[in-house]
């Protein structure tokens, strides 16, 4: 009779989980206000496991230094900040239900994104219709700030896909004369994307494009691609990947002996390019936002001390790299506490207009003045771009 | 100097793609099933190679030794755990088990290994050597020289020594053989362990040329198994040829055409080369001699 032994425990497991249920929603309910009064929570929705978990963990470390400069100072509207964080896995689904848990049940004023672009496009929606500020500080994705919305809740301290290629022709003429553009991009949406994007801005120039050629992710010789661009006449190579395919490329034009300028969106600069690609790695120029090294401003002199005394596994500029995800977040962060102090509230369509009447703030990246308008909610643009190489392990200006 | 670079890389890829497929011939040869995981055991050599040598700083001849018997023993393990109990109940699912199996690996070894992409560093392929215009590295032309070497002696194994006949008899007649005094089971224990070593020391020579991470063996098993099936799933020299015939073909369609259409083009050449020769390009139809 094994039915109707267990039947008459089923109410009961049902009555425990019940009660345990409404006991814990009890405990949330009493304990939700009383800890909003202390504190003015932030969210974070980045990759804090997996391939990107280093790009999650610079965010985060990005913003808690900021965190910890505002709160020393008595924090803003005379509450301390706290940031919560919730790993998306790179997943967009899951990066849409950490943002709707952070803003409904940690009832956060605001909350920054992490690496991954499709993550962010998808959370796009949520922020504007829960009218919640979502501010991106590393995905470059141009159609994440430039999201159609009337009243665009998004906003973005890092750099924009289509301004990013843009600045990659300007420079590479600059730099190397380049007269003939050689395109090596991933075969995803994000090769695509900066495949229209590199030919709008080469066009613009009135360049024309030798070619635009695809590798996958576990290609290992991409020299049939290269020589095709190379007897079309390319003279600078432009390259969409990250670090393992674009280590290839590096190798491949090693073994073809062909010399020629690599200009690199910021790809590389996630992993271990130089171990990956050999000594030839060096030679590649990639955008970035911001380096720690060389001269820095008094700015960055602090914000470099302050990480190194909350993290001490810092020890050398190799481990503050990509530097970009730790300096947009910290401006990002700096730049809402400014809103946040200009709105006298932390009311999301209040927020939203005061992002906009932001005054001049001397930031990590460069000293910003009105740094959001109507119309354009991205604070960096192609002159807040630096092109950067590796030496060694570590990640410095060009001409260093 | 296009097509001639074409060559010269698309038979070095090639030959990569034999090797590994070399693997599959030999379960199958012995008992008509395989490792379909075939390409996680590419990446445990390359990923065992790199710890036990640049993590635990063992010598490099002990570090390869180490790794390949390792390989050979989670051989045994796949055709114990993953093949033996549904061949035996003459089920196909060990198609899927092995497949799974795979999976299973690949995922922890990123959990042990981590996700970022290592280098297996080699002085055979840090400087290329000027090959007939095109830049090789010295390492691409061992690998070739390795395959050959590998499906030669196979060959002469199998056909030329009494254990061979005897492995080549379990898979005419497993009964038969196994009245013959044969160990059945132990000859195919022993021909997946052969497999997955043979995957190692492909994941061992790949390894300096593309980077050891925990996903790099899948793109490899598929081509690998492409090959194996284009070759002729019974003949080693076949499917070293075949290997050979794949990479130039991939590499000839990317030069030619671009990128973009190279995996298209290239499967629906294996489709249609099956097509046409079902047996594979060097293969025989199975007959069973009993």
């Amino acid at each position: 009779m094994p039915i109707s032994r267990s039947a008459p425990r089923l109410p009961r497991l049902a009555r425990q989980i019940g009660g345990a249920v409404a006991a814990l929603s009890l405990a949330m309910v009493l304990t939700a206000p009383a800890r909003a009064q202390e504190t003015i929570k932030v969210g974070l929705v980045a990759a804090l496991s997996g391939q990107s978990a280093k790009s999650g963990e610079a965010i985060t470390r990005g913003l808690q230094v900021a965190i910890d400069q505002i709160n020393a100072t008595g924090g803003v509207l005379g509450k301390k900040f706290e940031l919560v964080r919730r790993d998306d896995e790179s997943n967009p689904a899951k990066g849409v239900l950490a943002a709707r848990e952070l803003v409904q049940k940690e009832k956060v004023v605001a909350f920054f994104g992490g690496i991954d672009t499709p993550v962010s496009l998808a959370i796009v929606p949520f922020a504007n219709s829960s009218k919640v500020p979502f501010l991106a500080v590393w995905a470059a994705g141009t159609a994440i700030t430039r999201n159609g919305a009337e009243e665009n809740y998004v906003f973005r301290v890092s750099a924009v896909d289509e301004l990013v290629d843009e600045a990659m022709i300007d420079f590479a003429v600059k730099t190397h004369a380049t007269k003939k553009p050689g395109l090596m991009l991933i075969n995803n949406p994000w090769g695509e994307s900066n495949e229209a994007g590199l030919k709008k801005a080469a066009g613009a120039k009135g360049l024309p494009v030798a070619g635009a050629e695809k590798f996958d992710n576990a290609d290992v010789d991409m020299v049939p691609q290269l020589t095709r661009l190379k007897e079309a006449g390319a003279d600078t190579i432009f390259l969409v990947a990250n670090v393992q395919p674009a280590a290839q490329v590096v190798k491949s034009l090693d073994r073809m002996g062909w010399n020629v300028p690599v200009v690199s969106h910021w790809g590389p600069a996630g992993g271990r390019f130089t171990e990956l690609g050999g000594p030839s790695a060096e030679k590649v120029d990639m955008v970035q936002t911001y380096s720690f090294s060389g001269k820095l401003s008094p700015k960055g002199e602090t914000v470099l001390a302050a990480l190194k005394a909350r993290y001490p596994e810092i020890k050398t500029l190799a481990d503050v790299t990509p530097a970009v995800g730790i300096a947009n977040a910290y401006d990002a962060m700096n730049l809402l506490a400014l809103a946040i102090a200009k709105a006298g509230t932390t009311d999301g369509p209040a927020l939203r207009k005061a992002f906009y009447e932001i005054g001049p703030y001397v930031g990590l990246i460069k000293t910003y003045d009105k740094p959001f308008t109507l119309g354009n909610n991205d604070a960096l643009g192609k002159g807040d771009y630096i092109f950067t190489h590796f030496k060694g392990a570590e990640i410095v200006p060009v001409g260093n | 100097m296009l097509i001639l670079s074409a060559i010269v890389s698309g038979l070095s890829l090639g030959s990569m793609y034999g090797l590994i497929a070399l693997g599959y011939h030999v379960t199958y040869t012995v008992s008509h099933s395989v490792n379909f995981a075939q390409g996680s055991s590419v990446m445990l050599g390359a990923v065992l190679g790199y710890t036990l040598w640049v993590t635990l700083g063992l010598p490099l001849p002990v570090a390869v030794l180490l790794a390949l018997i390792l390989c050979g023993l989670s051989g045994l393990v796949v055709e114990r755990a993953l093949v033996r109990p549904f061949v035996s109940k003459g089920s196909s699912a060990w198609l899927m088990a092995t497949v799974a199996g795979g999976i299973v690996l690949d995922n922890a070894v990123m959990f042990t290994f981590g996700k970022e992409p290592r280098s297996l560093p080699s002085v055979l392929a840090q400087k290329p050597v000027d090959l007939f215009g095109a830049g090789v590295y010295p390492l691409q032309l061992v690998i070739p020289v390795v395959g050959i070497a590998i499906a030669l002696g196979l060959h002469l194994l199998l056909r030329k020594t009494s254990a061979g006949k005897a492995l080549l008899a379990v898979v005419q007649n497993p009964t038969a053989a196994s009245l013959m005094g044969i160990d059945v089971q132990r000859a195919v224990a022993l021909a997946f362990a052969a497999s997955s070593v043979l995957a190692g020391i492909a994941g061992l020579l790949i390894a300096p040329l593309l980077s050891v991470s925990s996903d790099m063996g899948l793109m490899f098993g598929i081509k690998a198994f492409a090959v194996a099936i284009l070759g002729g799933m019974g003949s080693a020299s076949g499917i070293m040829l075949a290997g050979f015939a794949y990479g130039l073909v991939e590499a000839l369609i990317t030069s030619a055409l671009g990128s973009s259409y190279t995996q298209i083009l290239v499967f629906l050449a294996v489709i249609a080369a099956l097509a046409l020769v079902p047996d594979g390009l060097f293969g025989r139809a199975a007959v069973k001699k009993v």
